[in-house]
């Protein structure tokens, strides 16, 4: 064991900045989109959810990262047996049984947590496999790691939330040392297997179908599935460059852009702020995400630079695609975007992983 | 555990830093992408998408346009429009009006399952659409519907100008009625341009006129949010007012007609020949255009529907029968034309036998001849000449004179009736022509049938020695040049036509016309008018087919004779020709008193126009230069000044300055055609 000598001093101030910057424009945005709906004074909920989000960061960020990935596997068993513990008993909320009611009324998503616990549980696995090339059962092995919790997610059914877990196995895989053939094989086999799961109809409900054949064609049906992404883009293009100005978006306002709180917070964002505002927003994840992968470069060991670059990948991820829905050019999936939707299990998974990659920096110094 | 988990040094053979170079230039490459998606909304298709946000949030509830009002001949008004409040139910998305339809029902005075019927008959309507829930709403359904508009804001109402017809059904077949356009008629190309719930004309002038008759629609834009809730006002875009249109009808004739055909049943048609404008049309029973003005009741749909006496049919256009022996007149005309008739007689004795079939005249008429034959009204007469004639010449001048073949009258579902001959009996039975079938033909029974207004135009044409005008109930000069050439189009038939009858003919058949009425062995005789130079031809057309003979006036109504008459004033280049058919009226000469009545009021009509001076404006004749006073002949210099012509009277004595005269009524002359 080598002795660890933590400080503050090496805390990401910076990372922090560029995060607290979001977390005051998601608070300011779910205030204007919600206020003249039933879910006025949300955003007070969600300034509770950040603070509370900042304590956990700070606390996590105390913690030896390695001290997490002893007893991953500890973990990543408790977090199997709970999504179990989801679909047997879970609360069924619009059809769908992702949360489990805890004692005080509180409903626990325990999906959002999983990805934090593939993170150290993929960096893990794949660290253990250094130094030597990826057969195919390290391959397959890895895929099951992440392919269980993914099928129980799934299984609820929460497309979204089953899809960012993906970025995990793919950024380990690639991390990891996957050759280019293996990696050619994968891409074709996933290519294949999407293709058998739109043609099922038991892997994909068909909402989640009519969500993807709706994008293809938004207009077939603007009142039905397509209806979500024609409205969020016109109230995006409605934004033009300078943006109608806070709280006067007539599509956020008006109630045509669908839950302009959660996952189209961003077409609620880019038609009040406009074109500069929705740029400097992505400008700030971009810095985000940088500072990230600077981080994961600086990291004193492997293992540190994994768990970063995971969460990294997580992030990319669920920005490409929600932002990518907001403006027409990914389906309708339900991934929220990371700092600026509201809801709790995001906002705490994000600060939770942002407090781990702050312990792998503040550990860079440690030999 | 910590032996299990080894830590590593970093090394740069484990992980080569291009690696997370590779990452960085891919998110790099997806902000670029996200960014370019931003640009392609925000900066290039900005205008686009803030108009479709505009379109989304702007509802445009319909201001309706009030429909042309309708005058008479005279510009007195027929037709009006009253305004009224109606309830629209509107399904934007958003908010589910289901759970409200029980109060809204209550609120209304209606039923849930009423709703629910409109709701199904509507359901392949565009949700943008809003639903006519009720019309013509009284004032405390306005009260409720504006106390619940913020629980309720699928409940719209909107200001409509709705039909006044006149009461009692007066002209009410040839006015028609509106309604909503129907299913089978979106399919129609002519109402290509109509939407579901669109008002348009149902039947009669408001059919055919429908295009000029309606207005534009204009529109309220108001601000919604997605529930439907109305948040702002943008602007108005006005109605433009359907334009009126002035009908050929005169008030006073069709009011003589109205009263005069009283509640028997079958149709009646005034028209002026020179020009086929049709003064006058009724149609018996009739119904009540105001019904339908507001939605109509399916019980008193399904009753007019039902009525075996057809109120909603037109039966001065829509209604046939055998001619009876008003085809006299026809016959008349060919055997005249043929050179035939002048020297043709017959000693009637009761009927004849033709082809070796006894033919029955109700009378012993003796001899009969061409100038007494119509005023008998001699079967024996026309049956011979049938004969004589042959089917394909009395069918040659039936079709010249319009019989078989619609007049092309400016009103909707006209029916052409029946010329019989040969050719129509290979081409619509496959067999051949009986020769009996002539005779019976000749009488103007068996297969031939005629409208009243097809036996007004051939009847009112031959009085004008040949000259058939197309029948119209409106001025085709006030119509846009356009639509003047459509209405003919729309309405093919027998137009404007004329066909050289030798004044001579001309002259005998006028004059039997007029015997019928004028001399006492003619079967009018009875429907005779004072002064009036009335002369016409009664019919008596059998119902049920019977052996010749055997015509009675039956108790059973329905098995009654109808009675025909047409008749003109004057005899020769008539100003109006009346047809009248009394379905199952029994004899003729019970139409003949029908007709004399709608004569009577358009003669006096006339005379009242032409003679009655002070019913125009008084002119004033200017006496600046005498000094007189016509109210006080005596005031000043008591000397009278002018001394009239023909009375002895005073006409006025001086005094200064101007006045009018007075200048005493002009006596009636003795009749109608001298005037002309």
């Amino acid at each position: 064991m080598r002795h660890r000598f933590l400080s503050f001093r090496d805390f990401d101030w910076t990372l922090l900045g560029f995060v607290v910057a979001l977390s005051v424009i998601s608070v300011f945005e779910i205030y204007s989109a919600t206020l003249h709906t039933k879910f006025v004074g949300f955003y007070k909920q969600q300034i509770l959810w950040l603070l509370g989000g900042l304590v956990a960061m700070f606390i996590l960020s105390m913690i030896d990262y390695h001290r997490l990935l002893d007893i991953i596997h500890w973990i990543y068993g408790f977090c199997v047996l709970s999504l179990v513990a989801v679909l047997a008993v879970g609360t069924k909320i619009l059809g769908a049984r992702r949360w489990i009611k805890l004692p005080g009324g509180i409903h626990f998503q325990p999906s959002e947590w999983v990805k934090l616990v593939l993170i150290l549980a993929i960096t893990r696995y794949f660290v253990g496999l250094m130094g030597r090339k990826l057969t195919w059962p390290d391959i397959f092995k890895a895929m099951a790691l992440v392919g269980i919790p993914m099928l129980l997610v799934l299984k609820q059914p929460d497309l979204g939330t089953a899809l960012t877990y993906s970025p995990i196995l793919l950024a380990g895989l690639f991390l990891g040392g996957i050759d280019w053939k293996k990696a050619g094989i994968l891409v074709c086999a996933g290519l294949v297997l999407v293709g058998i799961a739109f043609s099922s109809s038991k892997i994909l409900k068909p909402y989640q179908k009519a969500r993807l054949t709706s994008f293809m064609n938004p207009g077939s049906d603007p009142r039905g599935s397509g209806y979500q992404i024609l409205q969020s883009k016109i109230a995006v293009g409605d934004g033009g460059v300078f943006g109608r100005g806070a709280t006067k978006g007539t599509q956020t306002q008006g109630d045509f852009l669908p839950i302009p709180y959660t996952d189209f917070i961003f077409a609620a964002f880019a038609e009040e702020h406009g074109f500069i505002g929705a740029v400097i927003v992505l400008l700030i994840y971009f810095l985000i995400l940088m500072r990230l992968i600077q981080n994961a470069q600086t990291a004193a060991d492997l293992p540190g630079t994994f768990l970063v670059m995971g969460v990294v990948a997580v992030l990319i991820f669920q920005i490409a695609v929600n932002v990518g829905m907001v403006i027409g050019l990914m389906p309708v999936t339900g991934i929220p975007l990371p700092l600026m939707s509201y809801g709790g299990s995001s906002v705490l998974f994000t600060f939770l992983a942002l407090g781990m990659v702050m312990n792998v920096r503040m550990n860079r110094f440690v030999n | 555990m910590s032996d299990t988990i080894p830590t590593f040094e970093r090394k740069e053979e484990d992980l080569p830093a291009i690696k997370l170079t590779i990452f960085q230039y891919a998110i790099v490459g997806v902000m670029l992408v996200l960014i370019f998606g931003l640009w392609r909304l925000q900066v290039v298709g900005a205008e686009n998408y803030r108009a479709l946000a505009q379109a989304n949030r702007v509802r445009k509830v319909p201001i309706l346009a009030a429909r042309g009002q309708l005058f008479d001949r005279d510009g007195r008004l027929l037709v009006d429009n009253y305004p009224s409040v109606s309830c629209f139910l509107v399904r934007e998305q958003g908010h589910n009006f289901r759970p409200d339809l029980p109060l809204i029902a209550r609120g209304l005075h209606m039923t849930v399952e009423q709703i629910d019927t409109i709701l199904r008959k509507y359901r392949t309507a565009p949700k943008y659409q809003p639903l006519p829930l009720k019309e013509d709403i009284t004032p405390d359904e306005q009260e409720f519907i504006a106390a619940h508009a913020d629980e309720m804001p699928e409940l719209e109402t909107i200001d409509e100008q709705r039909r006044l017809y006149p009461k009692d059904g007066f002209a009410a077949n040839l006015i028609g009625y509106v309604g909503e356009v129907s299913a089978e008629m979106l399919n129609d190309p002519r109402y290509a341009f109509y939407e579901p719930g669109d008002v348009v004309g149902q039947s009669g002038v408001e059919e055919t006129y429908d295009a000029i008759l309606r207005g534009q629609d204009g529109s309220h834009d108001v601000l919604v949010d997605s529930h439907g809730r109305e948040v702002g006002t943008l602007g108005t875009e006005r109605s433009i007012p359907g334009k009126s249109l002035r009908l050929t009808i005169d008030m006073d004739i069709q009011r003589a007609a109205e009263n005069a055909m009283g509640d028997r049943d079958g149709g009646l048609i005034a028209i002026d020949p020179h020009t086929g404008e049709v003064l006058a049309m009724v149609s018996r029973p009739t119904f009540d255009p105001n019904q339908f003005a507001v939605r109509i009741d399916r019980e008193d749909w399904d009753k007019l529907l039902n009525n075996p006496d057809h109120p909603l049919l037109n039966k001065a256009i829509q209604a046939m029968s055998p001619p009876g022996s008003t085809f006299k007149i026809i016959m008349t005309l060919a055997g005249l034309q043929e050179g035939v008739a002048q020297t043709f007689k017959v000693d009637c004795q009761g009927g004849a036998t033709i082809y070796g079939h006894f033919y029955a005249c109700d009378r012993h008429h003796g001899e009969v001849d061409i100038h007494t034959a119509l005023p008998y009204s001699c079967d024996t007469y026309y049956y011979e000449l049938a004969a004589r004639l042959g089917i394909d010449t009395i069918a040659k001048y039936a079709h010249e004179v319009g019989l078989g073949q619609k007049t092309g009258i400016d009103l909707p579902d006209e029916i052409s009736g029946v010329m019989p001959s040969p050719e129509w009996a290979m081409k619509n039975f496959h067999r051949k022509w009986y020769a009996g079938e002539t005779v019976s033909v000749g009488i103007g029974q068996g297969a031939v049938a005629v409208t009243p207004v097809q036996l007004a135009r051939a009847i009112g044409g031959i009085a004008s020695g040949g000259i058939f005008k197309r029948p119209h109930v409106v001025f085709p000069d006030e119509l846009p040049r356009d639509y003047r050439q459509a209405i003919l189009d729309s309405f093919p038939g027998s137009g404007d036509v004329t066909i050289p009858i030798d004044p001579a003919n001309w002259e005998i058949i006028t004059d039997d016309m007029a015997n019928v009425t004028q001399s006492p062995i003619g079967t009018a005789y009875a429907a005779r008018l004072d002064n009036i130079d009335f002369a016409g031809k009664t019919g008596t057309a059998e119902v049920v087919s019977h052996s010749f003979g055997a015509l009675k006036l039956s108790s059973n109504v329905s098995e009654r004779a109808n009675a025909w008459f047409v008749g003109v004033a004057p005899r020769r280049d008539p100003d109006i020709v009346v047809a009248v058919l009394w379905q199952h009226g029994g004899w003729g000469n019970g139409s003949a008193p029908i007709a004399a009545k709608v004569i009577q009021a358009f003669v006096d009509k006339q005379r009242r126009l032409n003679h009655n001076l002070l019913a125009e404006a008084p002119k004033t004749v200017d006496v600046g230069a005498v000094w007189s006073d016509p109210e006080h002949p005596d005031a000043y210099a008591g000397k009278p000044l002018v001394k009239h012509k023909d009375k002895d009277e005073t006409l006025a004595s001086a005094r200064a300055g101007h006045f009018l005269l007075k200048v005493p009524p002009v006596e009636a002359s003795a009749s109608v055609s001298n005037d002309r």
